[in-house]
């Protein structure tokens, strides 16, 4: 277990339950006292410290909820032109009883995954995959869902050559226009363009310690303070957690994280997710092809700097 | 639609910035060192007639090159509200967007009018890059929104030329919306075979690559400009390697299949004026 720099506490409480031979009453006082440190560390975090959290390496990303949420996955691969781009996992599964197309931004979990995922950050190849796949769904009637958990699109002279920006743009457009239902989440690290270009969804749900912005902090504070190490001020002023954005009508509905956060209750993260998912999917599945692509873009189209008037499709 | 209220009724043709500076006052070209009197930059469409390289155009020398008879009506865009983030770095968002105002004499970064060309209507979107980069904030794709709409009622072609750093930070994740917004506006036109040109100009990056200006139905560029979604410096910084010279540079994505020309400003109007006449 990777622990921040605000988690000290919580640390030196663990350690103490891990040791040997603890009798009972030992035990129980610990976890009270790790409880109340939690508690404490947790009940009011900083955008910095949600940061902090959303980009935590045990966090639960893309495939530990496809393992969880969707047991039958059969991983579909490449853009059936160049690469197939780890970056960007995907392919059908029964999620709840229904056939399923999921898509997600996956970060890896060890120097060897993180390597062959690219951490997360995905190449045109992993859009157009994304975009190849989104029309498969559309032409069967299966929803898509999306898990977006990425610092960004990968900044590389190859990306830039095969067309990083037409893809995200026709990954965006393709979402757009979409016949079937779209569940976009964001269940970490949400960064810019690369995060956007899979969340155009029916709904958007986004988990309480998630972050999602329109470039990192650590950019915001190298162009406007002219280093980056002025972050911390930054993550204040882009307003980038689920809370501000709800107020923003960005995201549909904030799903609360056990206190102490995803990376220390995966499990019991992942099925939260699993259940909001679910929700919104019955919500939309009601919904008639026409609808559905009426409501996404009138969504989206509502989003205005006048949010203070809250529109409602 | 309550939108179309806020256009205002056709104004002026040659609105904009009076000529300031004297013709005999001379500058030098910042990219081969020739020594350029103001008069001959002007003419020349603000090209180094020396080594072609092509600086920012004012916006309403853009309409006036390529109009017919350097003619058109400016759109009022509609307002929205300002500064929804109430966001400050080491200086004020309000006060930036007053210093742009001041600076460019334009409300916000796009200008949006209409004309013909070769006799085609034609409604044109243009950026300016002095306006807090060109980024695009919620005032700039609901300008992009509505230039969309205008071509679809007047049936008239859109022709956008972006010049821009991409989304405007400064009104955090509402500019990354507009990249959405301004994709279903020119989406629909599609719909309506309504043909969308965009002209990339240096520089087009970041956001509004990825967005609109990358989804036109033909997409041409003027030689030299930047293009490209993320930035160069950015881009050294992982990879650790010196990047390729002509790299991000308009003939760069010609050359790797991402656009469909690229014009010379001197040729701009008449391949305009070609292009448009193989439509309806």
């Amino acid at each position: 277990m990777h622990y921040l720099d605000f988690e000290e506490n919580i640390r030196l409480v663990d350690e103490k339950l891990a040791a040997p031979n603890l009798s009972e009453s030992e035990i129980k006082r610990l976890n009270s006292k790790l409880a109340h440190l939690i508690e404490r560390a947790y009940h009011r975090l900083t955008p910095w410290q949600k940061t902090q959290i959303a980009r935590h390496e045990d966090r639960p990303h893309t495939l530990d909820y496809i393992h969880d949420l969707m047991p039958d996955f059969f991983e579909l691969s490449g853009d059936k032109n160049f690469a197939d781009d780890k970056a960007i996992i995907a392919g059908l599964a029964h999620f709840r009883g229904q056939t399923v197309m999921v898509i997600g931004h996956e970060k890896g979990n060890s120097t060897e995954t993180r390597l062959k995922h690219n951490f997360g950050m995905a190449r045109p190849e992993g859009y157009r995959k994304a975009i190849r796949l989104m029309k498969l769904a559309e032409q069967f009637g299966f929803p898509v869902i999306t898990f977006i958990d990425t610092a960004g699109a990968f900044p590389g002279v190859d990306a830039e050559a095969r067309g990083q920006g037409q893809a995200i743009a026709s990954c965006i457009a393709t979402q757009v226009e979409l016949r079937v239902p779209i569940i976009a989440t964001i269940i970490g690290e949400g960064g810019s363009g690369g995060a956007l270009a899979l969340a155009i969804g029916n709904k958007v749900l986004m988990l309480e310690n998630a972050i999602y912005s329109v470039i990192s902090p650590e950019g915001c504070a190298s162009i406007l303070w002219k280093d980056f190490k002025y972050a911390k001020q930054a993550t204040r002023v882009l307003k980038m957690t689920a809370k501000d954005l709800l107020k923003f009508n960005i995201i549909d509905d904030i799903i609360p994280e056990p206190l102490g956060g995803a990376h220390r209750f995966k499990s019991e993260t992942i099925q939260r997710v699993g259940d909001a998912i679910q929700k919104s999917l019955d919500e939309v599945n009601k919904l008639s092809k026409e609808t559905l692509v009426i409501q996404r873009q009138t969504k989206f189209l509502n989003i205005t700097s006048d949010f203070h008037h809250k529109k409602k499709f | 639609m309550s939108w179309i209220s806020n256009l205002s009724r056709p104004t002026v043709k040659k609105v904009g910035l009076s000529k300031d500076i004297p013709d005999n006052f001379w500058d030098r070209c910042s990219k081969c060192g020739a020594m350029l009197f103001h008069s001959e930059m002007t003419k020349s469409h603000f090209v180094c007639p020396h080594c072609e390289y092509h600086f920012r155009l004012p916006t309403h020398e853009r309409f006036e090159l390529l109009f017919d008879n350097s003619q058109y009506n400016l759109i009022q865009l509609p307002k929205v509200s300002e500064d929804p983030l109430h966001f400050h770095d080491v200086k004020k968002y309000t006060d930036r967007l007053k210093e742009a105002r001041k600076k460019t004499k334009q409300e916000e970064a796009i200008s949006v009018a209409h004309g013909t060309i070769g006799g085609k209507r034609v409604v044109m979107a243009v950026f300016n890059f002095d306006f807090m980069g060109g980024s695009m904030g919620t005032a700039v794709g609901q300008g992009i929104i509505t230039a969309a709409k205008l071509a679809e009622i007047q049936k008239a072609s859109l022709i956008l030329l972006p010049a821009s750093g991409g989304a405007r930070m400064q009104e955090g994740i509402l500019s990354l919306m507009q990249m959405v917004r301004t994709t279903i506006a020119v989406q629909e036109l599609k719909k309506k075979k309504i043909p969308y040109i965009t002209v990339l100009t240096n520089p087009t990056t970041g956001g509004v690559t990825a967005s609109f200006a990358m989804l036109s139905d033909i997409t041409l560029a003027e030689p030299g400009a930047i293009i490209g979604f993320a930035g160069s410096r950015v881009i050294e910084q992982t990879i650790h390697e010196t990047l390729p010279p002509d790299f991000q540079k308009s003939e760069y994505l010609l050359n790797h299949g991402m656009i469909d020309q690229v014009v010379h400003r001197k040729d701009l109007r008449e391949k305009l004026i070609q292009l448009l006449a193989f439509f309806n």
